[in-house]
């Protein structure tokens, strides 16, 4: 029998999250990583974007993103390190850098999402 | 010497052939353009981390009051964050599009037993973007 692996759940995480990140983060960034600071758009009113961000829907979307985007790193940047530095020999360290970031960054984004007042 | 096999003798052997193994060089990946842009490609996925921590952020100022998101537009208009975040929509710009042109590959979607053009798989993918990017623009600027 064939060894039993996370990697095809790891590599469904790492696609979703490359859907997810390619459809919403270019938007997201050009909005509060550019326009906004640089002037070309009027910061959102506080009360606003708390609205916003407060509704379920914004939490459950905000929360899939930063979940399947960290995922979507971690199993990419791994092969980076594997095979752009063929850091390959240490990829029980690589593996437990990459996942336990992803898994850190989730539980704060969870955490961060269900703080929204 | 004649009962042992083949096998164990050839571990104290001096002449055990050396396996072919050719040393490559940390930077295999500037030899070529198309190589460069693989890394390049790959490398994209720390700027889309980046984006989650500047994201969280922001939902942790907006969530704590007034002043602390006025504290975040005022960081986030630095110049180092600003710089930072100039090339990280380059790298994020360059996911999506790589993204999108590698899927019609990965997905082959068949309507009626007809296999649906890649160019509109590509197509629709691209038709997505710009309806999601739309809606989040009017749901946090207007609304």
């Amino acid at each position: 029998m064939a060894k039993r692996t996370l990697e095809p759940v790891l590599w469904m995480l790492f696609s979703a999250g490359g859907v997810a990140a390619a459809l919403l983060v270019p938007v997201l960034l050009v909005i509060f990583g550019l326009a906004v600071p640089l002037g070309l758009v009027s910061a959102p009113d506080h009360g606003h974007l708390l609205a916003v961000i407060g509704h379920p829907v914004s939490r459950l979307v905000l929360f899939g993103l930063c979940w399947l985007s960290l995922f979507h790193w971690a199993h990419r940047f791994r092969y980076t390190l594997y095979d752009g530095l063929q850091m390959k020999q240490v990829h029980e360290l690589i593996n437990t850098f990459c996942y336990g970031c992803a898994i850190l960054g989730t539980a704060a984004a969870a955490y961060l999402l269900w703080q929204v007042p | 010497m004649t009962e042992r096999s083949a096998a164990e003798r050839s571990v104290y052997s001096p002449y055990h052939p050396r396996w072919y193994r050719p040393r490559m060089s940390t930077y295999w990946w500037l030899k070529r353009w198309a190589y460069v842009l693989f890394i390049l490609r790959e490398l994209s996925s720390v700027f889309v981390a980046w984006f989650v921590v500047y994201l969280l952020l922001l939902v942790r100022a907006v969530s704590q009051g007034e002043g602390s998101y006025q504290e975040f537009l005022d960081w986030s208009s630095g110049a180092g964050v600003l710089v930072l975040n100039v090339v990280s929509f380059a790298f994020v710009v360059l996911h999506a599009v790589t993204w999108f042109k590698a899927a019609p590959q990965a997905m082959v979607v068949r309507i009626g037993g007809q296999r649906v053009a890649p160019a509109l798989v590509a197509a629709a993918h691209y038709a997505a973007w710009a309806a999601a990017s739309a809606l989040l623009t009017w749901v946090v600027l207007g609304g």
